[in-house]
């Protein structure tokens, strides 16, 4: 049976949705589950891990660890790893994560593949699954030796609590010399003004069928109901109706959000390879054969300027309650 | 009550020919000098520059007059072959001249030669075969990609020391006490309004002892030359508009096929002058094109719309079933034959090649050689300069070898073709089925070409014919234009001159003709105009604005399609 | 200041097609040319070399020989030389043996910094660059929106999923920077034209430490799992109702 270890980071008082969505998996996956969390606060968060199923997690707290730096934590599970001997590493995406793994992948000349949305059981090993070419194809990708290390695509598992508690150990901690030759100098926490198109997990973009320019307050709307980002088309960001920085598609950018909603846009290719991958596609045009609702998931047929106002409306209450 | 006929050229764009003249601006340590420059990674172009190096090599005396730089090429376009579009069936003459005993046109990449063709002349449901016109005898020739060959003949000039620089648009050619010195590339990182965005990049001088444009069909700066230097014929030049795609098939064609007749209509006052082709390319795809010659009067003429209307009928359907349309492009190619080429092809500095000057075979459809061969002439005339030490009367040479080759011969021969067809097909088809048989001595005059923006528009609701698409067989202009490779930056100036304010028949005439849906007739002003919407991002170059009241001009470098196999 | 850029050339999807005269099919290796987030970590190289007055900027890159042409693309962005490990033994690499190469390769220049693109246009996702550190045994920033090099010290501003953080990094350092960071410049056509003239090297398995054994492989290609119904609503009043529902139901709300 596999020897797992999940990387879970914390942000202030709270375990990472991701990390324990990556937890919950491996749970799944059977075999001994174990978690590892590092910096300030580590033993506070470690117990919760227990409930989305570590049955062992190891904390390091360390004044060095305190500052969410990549290396200082590659030697911590470089030990832990050697020390232990865990036959496989998850981890979910992150900024911190993904730095992490990838020199942990060197420091133990580790296999690791990266950007995964699913792991299976294959044998004794794993076969873990990846999205290749703007997600036409998928592959099917393992290791050939351990430790097996994965990192998985932010979203890809849900945080599954089934209750349970973990045996809470802490760690000594040896940093290499030159993970301590970087510094956290400041921290800026960035107000929510909105996520930005690139990062957003639900986008509301807006395409022709608004109409005139003054309608894109309708898609401001429901995005900020929703909690996402504004998206536009070419065709609107050319009319001058909104700004080029939010045009999506083939000259714009390409987004793939867990919610897509397109209100007025016809969908010619031209924008769909700009958010074909987005997780769920909504749309809402009052021209049945529009282009966009062949790959959409769920498409209205109607007048947006009455139906978009009403989904508003319904959002806030939902979420107001 | 009736409205008066709306003409394309009653609206002329906002464009000068002088605006793409200018003299040298960049102080000498910024300008860039090369030996001899070429404007055109074209099938022209490339042969010049081809030829170029054989004579470096085999003189390399000379060759060292030319500097550091001996041969540069220009190349709007992504990489060579980006923006080249044929048919093609291509007579091998030009190419065995140009490489000699040096290389067989076996050994280039190609489909292979012609094995047999068919001529139709379809009506809604039927193709009749009828007799192939002497013209259009295709033996011996050989099928190619112009685009993989453009390629191709790039990789032999960089071979022979030309540089080639792609993504570089010549913007003006630069002209001083009456001699061409040169060209100035375009600006680079300009916002939609002009201004010079994060990564802006001026333009460079690239000056140079001799200058040959071989800029393909609508040349900015041979249109240019050609007014600045008095150079044209005369007659106007006329073009046709080309509208093709490739597709992987299931099953091989096994011939070359053109037709004739449906979708067109033959009546006089339609001027619908074409047909379609179909040109296997190799086992696995094939090629299906269909060209109008834009002196069409229909407003809601859509050379788009009538290829995909081509395919449904069920010889074409037959054909396709089974496969899947890999790309798709447009280029319109000049008309007009002997009658409308300039009356000189040089100027001090300055020498014009291929398409850009109309050397072109509408009866056979050919024109590929021609380019090749005025390449390589124009290539030996600008040599001949440098080693005389004069440029002048040395390229006038050019002209004099020009005129003696079977280029020019061919060209006379067939010269009152295609202006007959404006006389509607079945007189057209007499008077060119004449033509051939004397072998152009009759008609005995040149018969004048008519500009085809002087045509007057007529409405007929045929727009009601074209096949809705249906995503399998046939298809819109915007996914069409995704497959041609287009993926041009958004935020830049456009680089279309049209007047915006039009008659709505004139601006639905230019909406229906261009193939990439870069004009949209916006809302009425209700003073008998609308607005003309433009969406310069989709243009794909073809030209065919230029041909009917408006002014193509190159837009950054690197923009507009990506062809690889047309 | 001497700045090494560490590139992949990626396949050109345009360009790269080509038709194969034996079978008259067509080919499918093709052009490369600079991976887009590479050109931002060039840009920065260049920009820190013009603030400071001198230094060099070296590309280094892992791939097939024709990858140099893309090199020389960096090369008329105003780099100084370009350095490209070749080797039949190294084509397939993984994560593993591609860090390693380029870790031997980037070990003989010995430069100040390291610059990397945060990701690569084809997937490369954004670990090789850490893995490529380790092996240095250098710091490191990631993410970097800002770079700033004083006083022995590279400073970047690193974009994380909260917002930003101030890092600063002893030298000799590996940074790995976003495409927020700047816009890359066109290339002269003197740069173009210049590109040929500069030093090009090709180092083999041998000058960077061997081939090392694969870690991970690929098994199989699949086509992407279905999207599943596609449900079409025609809005009489509930169109909005059925949105909301259709959320819910995906947990999206």
């Amino acid at each position: 049976m596999a020897k797992i270890l999940v990387f879970l980071e914390h942000h202030g008082n709270e375990l990472q949705k991701g990390a324990l969505g990556v937890l919950s998996k491996a749970a799944q996956l059977g075999g001994d589950v174990a978690g590892v969390v590092v910096g300030e606060g580590a033993r506070a968060v470690a117990d919760e891990a227990g409930k989305f199923g570590a049955s062992l997690v190891f904390a390091a707290e360390d004044p060095r660890l305190a500052a969410p730096l990549p290396q200082p934590r590659v030697d911590v599970l470089a030990k832990l790893v050697r020390d232990e001997g865990f036959d496989t590493v998850l981890f979910a995406q992150s900024v911190l994560a993904a730095d992490v793994a990838g020199a942990l992948s060197a420091r133990l000349e580790a296999g690791l593949n990266w950007d995964l949305v699913d792991i299976v059981a294959d044998g004794d090993g794993f076969i873990g699954k990846r999205p290749a070419l703007a997600d036409s194809v998928f592959a099917d990708v393992a290791w050939t030796s351990t430790p097996r290390l994965a990192l998985f695509r932010s979203g890809s598992f849900d945080a599954n609590a089934t209750g349970g508690s973990a045996e809470v150990r802490g760690l000594e901690v040896e940093l290499e010399d030159f993970s301590t030759l970087t510094e956290l100098v400041s921290q800026e926490e960035e107000e929510s003004t909105g996520p930005s198109i690139e990062d957003a997990d639900v986008i509301v973009a807006g395409g022709r069928g608004l109409g005139d320019p003054e309608k894109f307050a309708l898609v401001e709307d429901l995005a900020r109901a929703l909690g996402g980002a504004v998206g536009a088309t070419r065709a609107v960001v050319d009319a001058g109706w909104y700004p080029y920085a939010s045009q999506v598609g083939q000259t714009g950018k390409s987004v793939s959000p867990k919610l897509y909603v397109a209100v007025g846009i016809s969908g010619a290719i031209q924008h769909k390879v700009g958010m074909q991958s987005s997780n769920v596609i909504v749309s809402i045009n009052k021209d049945p054969n529009a282009p966009i609702f062949e790959y959409s998931d769920l498409g209205v047929v109607g007048d947006l300027h009455e139906i978009v106002p009403k989904l508003t409306e319904l959002v806030r209450s939902r979420k107001g309650s | 009550m009736s409205r008066a006929s709306v003409r394309p050229a009653d609206y002329p764009p906002p464009f000068s020919a002088a605006e793409a003249i200018a003299t040298p601006t960049d102080p000498p340590d910024e300008r860039i000098d090369v030996g001899i420059l070429i404007v055109g990674a074209g099938p022209a172009g490339l042969a010049a520059a081809i030829r170029l190096g054989q004579l470096m090599e085999e003189d390399p005396a000379t060759a060292e007059r030319l500097g550091e730089v001996p041969v540069a090429v220009l190349e709007k376009g992504k990489a060579p072959g980006a923006h080249l579009l044929s048919g093609a069936v291509v007579n091998p003459r030009g190419i065995q001249r140009l490489f000699g005993d040096r290389l067989r046109v076996a050994d280039i990449p190609s489909f292979g030669e012609v094995h047999g063709e068919s001529v139709y002349f379809l009506t809604p449901n039927i193709a009749t075969r009828i007799v192939t016109p002497p013209t259009m005898k295709n033996e011996r020739n050989v099928v190619f990609s112009l685009s993989q060959l453009g390629r191709w003949l790039a990789e032999r000039a960089e071979e022979g020391g030309a540089t080639i620089l792609a993504e570089t648009d010549a913007q003006k050619l630069l002209v001083d006490h009456g001699r061409v010195l040169g060209v100035r590339t375009g600006d680079k990182g300009r916002g939609r309004d002009g201004e010079e965005l994060a990564r802006f990049e001026p333009g460079s001088d690239i000056a140079a002892r001799v200058t040959i444009l071989a800029e393909g069909t609508q040349g900015h700066l041979t249109g240019a030359a050609l007014e600045r230097f008095g150079l044209q014929g005369a007659n106007p030049q006329v073009w046709a508009l080309g509208v093709k795609e490739v597709w992987k098939v299931a099953r091989p064609l096994d011939r070359v096929i053109h037709t004739m007749g449906w979708p067109l209509r033959g009546g006089r006052k339609y001027r619908e002058f074409g047909g379609s082709f179909v040109y296997p390319m190799g086992p696995e795809m094939l090629t299906i094109g269909m060209v109008v010659g834009l002196d069409h009067r229909d407003v809601q003429l859509s050379v788009h719309d009538l290829l995909q209307e081509l395919k449904t009928h069920p010889r074409m359907r037959d054909l396709l079933d089974g496969g899947e349309r890999v790309q798709w492009g447009a280029k319109t190619i000049p008309e007009g034959g002997f009658v409308s080429l300039p009356r000189r092809f040089n100027a001090p500095g300055l020498l014009l090649c291929g398409d850009g000057v109309g050397l072109v075979n509408v009866p056979a459809l050919k024109g590929i050689h021609y380019a090749i061969e005025s390449g390589r002439l124009a290539a030996e005339a600008a040599w001949r300069a440098l080693a005389r030490g004069s440029s002048h009367r040395a390229l006038a040479t050019y002209d004099a070898a020009l005129r003696e080759s079977f280029v020019w011969r061919e060209l006379r021969e067939v010269r009152n073709m295609r202006q007959a067809f404006g006389r509607g097909f079945w007189m057209g088809s007499m008077a060119a089925g004449i033509a051939t048989a004397t072998k152009g001595r009759f008609p005995p005059k040149d018969k004048p070409t008519e500009r085809d923006a002087d045509q007057e528009l007529i409405r007929t609701g045929r727009a009601a014919r074209y096949p809705a698409p249906d995503g399998r067989l046939t298809f819109d202009k915007l996914s069409s234009v995704f497959l041609s490779g287009n993926r041009t930056r958004d935020d830049q100036p456009n680089h279309i001159r049209v007047q915006r304010r039009v008659p709505l028949d004139l601006a639905e005439a230019w909406a229906r003709m261009c193939p990439a849906q870069v004009y949209e007739v916006g809302p009425s002003d209700g003073q008998g105009t609308v607005e003309v919407q433009v969406a310069p991002s989709n243009c794909v170059q073809c030209g065919a604005i230029t041909a009917k009241g408006g002014r193509l001009t190159p837009p950054e470098g690197g923009s507009g399609p990506e062809y690889t196999l047309t | 200041m001497k700045i090494a850029v560490c590139v992949k050339a990626v396949p050109d999807a345009a360009t790269g097609r080509r038709l194969d005269p034996a079978t008259k099919r067509l080919a499918r290796s093709g052009d490369l040319t600079l991976s887009d987030f590479d050109s931002h970590a060039v840009e920065e190289a260049l920009k820190l070399k013009e603030a400071t007055g001198d230094g060099e900027v070296v590309i280094v890159s892992m791939g097939p020989e024709k990858a140099m042409d893309a090199l020389r693309k960096a090369l008329a962005m105003g780099a100084d030389r370009a350095v490209l490990v070749s080797d039949e033994a190294l084509a397939g690499s993984d994560l593993v043996g591609t860090a390693k190469a380029l870790a031997g390769a980037l070990g003989r220049e010995e430069a100040d910094l390291v610059l990397f693109g945060q990701q690569s246009a084809d997937g490369d996702g954004a670990c090789l660059w850490a893995a490529v550190a380790e092996h240095l045994r250098r710091p490191t920033i990631s993410q970097a929106a800002e770079l700033t090099v004083e006083d022995g010290s590279v400073t970047g501003k690193r974009q994380t999923e909260f917002g930003y953080d101030t890092i600063r990094a002893r030298l000799p350092a590996v940074v790995a920077v976003s495409d927020a960071i700047n816009e890359p410049r066109y290339p002269s056509l003197k740069g173009i034209m210049g590109a040929k003239r500069k030093p090009q090297e090709t180092l083999s398995a041998a000058d960077v430490g061997g081939a090392a054994d694969a870690t991970t492989t690929v098994l199989a290609l699949n086509p992407p799992p279905a999207r599943g119904d596609s449900r079409r609503v025609e809005d009489d009043g509930n169109g909005a109702q059925a949105i909301l529902e259709f959320l819910a139901e995906k947990r999206l709300v």
